[in-house]
């Protein structure tokens, strides 16, 4: 069943995100705010995901391919450049300024909360302009 | 405190299996920005699990609102406006720098790309200096 499985993925995910915190933006905001009553639990969210994903990519990386494709596709950037930085600038100030970052706000919108509602309409034509104002080549992908 | 650390890391290991589970089945990273912008694109190869994904996320929101409501807290310290002002910058600026909080933050930050931890940094310097601001200038209400 590996249409279930991804599935599945987003809906662990889902939870991850609801059970750590990172969808209550008030929560975020006093994370992003040492000077306003600072909360920096959520500085821990990073801690279990990193620590859960570097073990296990690193073993899983040690296989041929994954169970159900051909290959592992991963960004095959490498390049340090401004369209990087300007853009994760960008997204840090949008992060700060709402308190939701994509998975949050998505995860949050079956609420029905007019900011989470807000947040993922305008974060989705934030995405359209971006594909007109600033085409990336298609991608080649990592063997 | 000690309750919201206990739940912020087991919180962040569920997003870790969950993206280390997309990995090891499908070779896919759990990056949110890239899987719902793909979505606003022409169809490719990878619409079908991307949908999916969308669909599990979706659908693990609202179990977490019948069994957690807490977890959603409205209103926020931020206006409707400012929030709306905010989503288009996440938008734009994920796009462009290709990623976000996790894909560059727990996943690529987990495989150690150079980039990812660039952009990491500078999400999380903007991100603290904004509410730092709107803290200082605002009282943190805006």
């Amino acid at each position: 069943m590996p249409a279930a499985l991804v599935c599945m993925s987003g809906a662990l995910f889902a939870l991850g995100l609801g059970i750590s915190g990172m969808t209550d933006a008030n929560k975020v905001i006093a994370f992003l705010n040492p000077l306003g009553g600072w909360d920096p639990s959520l500085a821990f969210v990073m801690v279990g995901a990193i620590g859960a994903h570097l073990t296990a990519y690193r073993w899983i990386i040690k296989r041929p391919a994954p169970l159900f494709e051909p290959v592992f596709s991963m960004a095959n950037l490498a390049a340090i450049d401004g369209r990087l930085i300007a853009g994760a600038a960008l997204f840090g100030v949008g992060w700060g300024l709402g308190g939701f970052c994509p998975g949050p706000g998505i995860a949050s919108a079956p609420g029905l909360s007019p900011s989470a509602l807000v947040f993922v309409g305008s974060m989705a034509a934030g995405m359209v302009i971006a594909h007109r104002i600033a085409p990336r080549a298609p991608q080649s992908r990592a063997p | 405190m000690i309750e919201s650390i206990v739940m912020a890391t087991l919180g962040g290991l569920l997003i870790g299996a969950a993206a280390s589970l997309l990995f090891l089945t499908h070779g896919k990273v759990a990056g949110i920005s890239g899987i719902v912008g793909g979505l606003l694109q022409p169809r490719t190869a990878d619409t079908p699990w991307r949908m999916l994904f969308v669909t599990g996320l979706v659908a693990g929101g609202g179990m977490l609102v019948l069994v957690m409501p807490s977890m959603l807290v409205e209103p926020t310290s931020r206006s409707l406006g400012a929030v709306a002002a905010a989503g288009v910058l996440v938008g734009l600026g994920t796009r462009i720098g290709n990623g976000c909080t996790s894909g560059h933050g727990v996943c690529g930050l987990s495989r150690f790309s150079a980039r990812s931890f660039i952009a990491t940094l500078t999400f999380m310097a903007t991100g603290v200096l904004t509410a730092t601001i709107i803290q200082l200038a605002f009282g943190g209400e805006l």
